[in-house]
């Protein structure tokens, strides 16, 4: 069954896609480590993290996607399960630092020294081993998600109801990582960060690894999304996002497709914010700022949302965009960001993937036609005339 | 030990020395001859401290009003004598040159110089048996005033070596109010003294407790400890009485503080709440609205500093209308520009209008810069009252008035305009209102000014409690959100209730698990309750299937 599953996920653009990503994942590398330091095609090391960044921030958007662009739920949470993710990884790396740390206390971490703690808290147990710190990345995330999904879609709670209470549910979260007596490091976050698998986090080599892991890891979830998708359930996912009433007087368990979906992107969320931390050396909270969370949405709707590739695409350049104007012109990223909002909902409701669509059926219109496309607003007009009534 | 016993003797043997003279001199109360009362004053500067107090316990023997000053002088240490003749003489207080006078006669001795003058020196054991002389002096005058005053004295020191001088002044005592002050400081004393009998304390516990407050609290909780085992059970059940009642003025307090945070609440979820109510649109904005009406505060006050500031008290006044046209216009065309486009996809103007509210943040900070802006408060605004055993700020109490006056307004435009109708009729059922022949996108355009408009309102208003940045409005979205959801929709009682118990439950949880902590129970309360009810507490009922 899984096989028969993962068939039906290999359509023509999901194989395009993995391969371009297995080739970045080995082409990025190679190039950083293997060309000489004065060849025209070698990646300076600093490219190297950031791009798989980039990556991490791809993945969190398909996550979104898979929430909102198929089931329709508009988490503005998704930042939450990234950086529970995030931290999750954090605490391995931080028992990773021994007593190389600046009070050089080979169990505790330098802050719970700092705060004249005496022993680790208990859910610090076990994360100095590498693989139960990576099953936390995926149960952490997971459980919550499956927690706050059972809860909010058995009782119909949707539309912008949940996502308030989402961005409640990352607004809580944000004030909490902020205390002290939490025990993950407060205002400070986790950072300092040594050793990874022993070896240095620092290192070519290491950065080159977790950049192909990244690429891997997104290849994998990219595979796992278009298998969801274009398997029965994710049709039932789309069904639930355009007629959820409708859905459920079919008989389908609207509450255990939403909760399955829901949980699902949590993880990949997760795992995204396990990459993302050793690749930029920090977390602390202000990754669960409410404003994160919806600029992750603003990466899927650029891209295109109820697409796989979409997500991707939207990830990779609104932050390449970002990193652009922080450094030239700093003043103006936020009024670029905020403009990408308005002209995107505005004109592109379903981001670039969509407007290349739309180009296409447009071109086969006039010659089918000899007919004018219509604009995406008229698209967009015909389809509800009427503004709902107020819920 | 020693030493404070030392002085309590001391002070013991200089009261009772002054209770002595006193006991002779009260038929006196007549005016001394010029000349005997110099004699008495002039006895104050030579020899040792014990001679002083001597000198003192004939003053106030004398029962001459004009000794008062004298002994006063002399308690604040500005009593100087001429170390020539040996005559007591104030100099002003204030150092004056040939400002020398005769205490007694008042007058001029302008022969002397402040070279030859050498101060009279107290000491504390002095200056204790001094307070007591005056208020001895003051306790038994002829001028009301200056007896209540002592009284309230004699009330907060409570010295047991007063007693007995209390107890004249009370039998002596015509004004009832005086009287009354006198009793209770008589009693705080029983319940202190040591030699006091039974009867004596029990019947000085009743008048205590009503003196009510902390104060009599105080005193019981001290006089317990040292209360024999007869009076103790009327002592306890009056401290019980006492702790109940500063209790319950606790709770009034964070019920106050409460209903404050509530109003802020409510002014900054009331625009929210009508904009979603009538049109599903959820203004990421608002916030913004609200700084743009805290600003506009600022510019107004600007102007009218480098203009009249004559006007300074009146600057709200004109704020208000500012701020509400001017949000109020924002608030049109970004529903003309922008969110006309978007209806029935509430999810995509939540985004737009997010991107809208990252623009108009970045525009002020460059237009104003990052830096926190004062707005100052009109004088009537500032400083506080006391409401029983509440304090109470001024700029809070306005607050609350204005924002239960922009409720009761916003009810009455709903009920009794025409525009107000059709916002209702629209919220009810868009397409009926429709078919019905009112103009939907002339009322979603109105609307949303309207709650653009009170947003600029609450900005004015939240600019009274707080400093004005480029973010402040950012720090009200998420919570009004939550009053807007918890209250539901449809119902502006809703957003009245929601906002109330959101700002009393967060005062209420506060001192048990601190500010943060109590805002995390909140949101977590608020998230587990709209599984409860996903609709809020107020939800407008209806047969629509997705509603």
């Amino acid at each position: 069954m899984i096989t028969q599953a993962l068939f039906r996920a290999l359509d023509k653009k999901a194989i395009w896609l993995v391969a371009i990503l297995l080739l970045v994942a080995v082409a990025v590398p190679a190039s950083n480590l293997l060309l000489p330091v004065d060849s025209p095609f070698r990646l300076p090391n600093y490219a190297v993290p950031l791009f798989g960044k980039y990556l991490t921030f791809a993945m969190l958007a398909l996550a979104l996607d898979l929430v909102w662009g198929y089931c329709g739920i508009l988490s503005l949470g998704h930042g939450a399960f990234f950086a529970i993710g995030g931290y999750a990884m954090g605490m391995y790396l931080m028992r990773q630092i021994g007593t190389r740390g600046v009070y050089a206390n080979p169990i505790l971490p330098d802050f719970m020294v700092f705060l004249n703690w005496k022993e680790l808290p208990w859910y610090w147990y076990g994360m100095d081993n590498f693989w139960f710190a990576m099953l936390m990345v995926v149960v952490v995330p997971g459980l919550l998600a499956f927690i706050f999904g059972f809860l909010a879609f058995r009782s119909r709670v949707t539309g912008v109801y949940l996502s308030i209470i989402t961005q409640a549910m990352t607004y809580a979260l944000l004030l909490a990582f902020f205390r002290n007596d939490m025990g993950f490091g407060g205002n400070n976050g986790l950072t300092d960060f040594k050793d990874i698998l022993g070896q240095s986090i620092s290192a070519p080599s290491t950065r080159a690894a977790l950049f192909a892991a990244s690429a891997i890891a997104l290849a994998l979830a990219v595979l796992a999304c278009s298998a969801i998708v274009n398997s029965k359930l994710g049709k039932v996912m789309v069904a639930v996002r355009d007629a959820e009433s409708r859905t459920r007087f079919l008989g389908y368990r609207v509450e255990y497709v939403k909760l399955f979906a829901f949980v699902v992107s949590a993880i990949i969320a997760g795992i995204a914010g396990a990459l993302y931390v050793p690749q930029v050396g920090i977390i602390n909270p202000s990754e669960f700022e409410p404003a994160n969370s919806i600029e992750v949405v603003i990466w899927t709707a650029v891209g295109g949302r109820g697409t796989i590739i979409g997500p991707i695409i939207g990830g990779v350049l609104v932050n390449v965009g970002k990193s652009y104007f922080t450094g030239a012109f700093p003043e103006y990223w936020l009024f670029a960001l905020g403009a990408l909002f308005v002209v995107t909902t505005l004109f592109l409701p379903k981001g670039i993937v969509g407007l290349i669509g739309q180009y296409r059926a447009a071109t086969t219109k006039r010659e089918q036609h000899d007919r004018d496309a219509p604009t995406p607003m008229q698209v967009e007009a015909g389809a509800d005339p009427q503004p709902k009534p107020a819920e | 030990m020693t030493g404070a016993g030392m002085t309590i003797l001391k002070h013991l043997i200089g009261a009772m020395l002054l209770l002595s003279a006193l006991l002779t001199a009260i038929p006196a109360h007549a005016q001394f001859a010029d000349a005997d009362l110099t004699t008495l004053v002039d006895a104050l500067a030579p020899g040792s401290f014990k001679d002083r107090e001597t000198a003192i316990g004939n003053l106030v023997a004398s029962g001459d009003p004009r000794a008062v000053p004298v002994l006063e002088t002399l308690l604040e240490g500005e009593l100087y004598f001429d170390e020539t003749g040996g005559k007591v003489v104030f100099t002003s207080a204030s150092g004056g040159k040939g400002a020398i006078s005769d205490p007694v006669t008042g007058a001029d001795l302008s022969d002397l110089t402040e070279a030859d003058l050498e101060k009279v020196k107290v000491n504390n054991s002095l200056r204790r048996v001094l307070r007591t002389a005056i208020g001895q002096m003051t306790l038994l005058s002829e001028d009301a005033r200056v007896r209540l005053s002592a009284a309230q004295s004699v009330l907060r020191d409570a010295d047991p070596a007063q007693l007995e001088l209390l107890d004249s002044a009370i039998s002596a005592e015509t004004d009832v109010r005086i009287k009354r002050v006198m009793e209770q400081a008589r009693a705080v004393i029983m319940l202190k003294s040591p030699e006091a009998s039974v009867e004596d304390k029990t019947a000085a516990v009743p008048v205590v407790l009503a003196i009510g407050g902390r104060d009599a609290l105080n005193t019981l909780t001290t006089a317990l400890a040292s209360a024999p085992d007869e009076i103790r059970p009327t002592i306890e059940s009056a401290i019980d009485g006492l702790a109940r009642d500063r209790a319950a003025w606790d709770v009034a307090q964070n019920v106050w503080f409460g209903v404050s945070l509530g109003s802020v609440l409510l002014l900054a979820a009331i625009g929210l709440a009508i904009t979603f109510g009538v049109m599903g649109v959820i203004n990421m904005a608002h916030g913004e609205m609200v700084m743009l009406g805290a600003y506009t505060t600022f510019v107004v006050q600007e102007i009218i500093r480098q203009n009249a500031p004559g006007l300074f008290d009146w600057s709200l006044a004109i704020a208000l209308p500012a701020a509400f046209l001017f949000t109020g216009l924002v608030g049109v065309a970004i529903e003309r520009g922008i969110i006309r486009f978007l209806y029935g996809r509430p999810l995509e103007t939540l985004l737009a209008t997010w991107g809208l509210s990252l623009i108009i943040q970045q525009a002020v900070q460059r237009i104003f810069t990052a830096n926190i802006r004062e707005v100052g408060n009109p004088s009537w605004m500032s400083g506080s009252f006391e409401l029983g055993g509440l304090a109470i700020t001024w700029n809070r109490f306005y607050i609350v008035i204005f924002a239960l006056l922009v409720f009761v307004a916003l009810l009455l435009v709903l009920k009794y305009t025409a525009i107000g109708l059709h916002m209702r009729a629209v919220t009810q059922n868009r397409r009926m209102a429709s078919s019905m022949g009112i103009r939907t996108p002339l009322v979603d355009a109105m609307t949303f000014g309207l709650g653009s408009g009170i947003a600029g309102l609450a900005g004015v208003a939240l600019s009274q409690i707080g400093n004005v940045s480029p973010n402040l409005g950012q720090g009200y979205i998420i919570d009004s959100f939550m009053v807007v959801v918890f209250g539901g929709v449809g119902n502006l009682w809703g957003t009245l209730v929601g906002a109330l118990t959101l700002g009393i439950a967060n005062k209420f949880i506060e001192p048990y698990a601190g500010a943060v902590l109590g805002k995390i129970i909140i949101l977590v309360l608020i998230i587990l309750f709209i599984q409860r009810r996903p609709r809020g507490l107020f939800a407008l009922k209806g047969r629509s299937i997705e509603a």
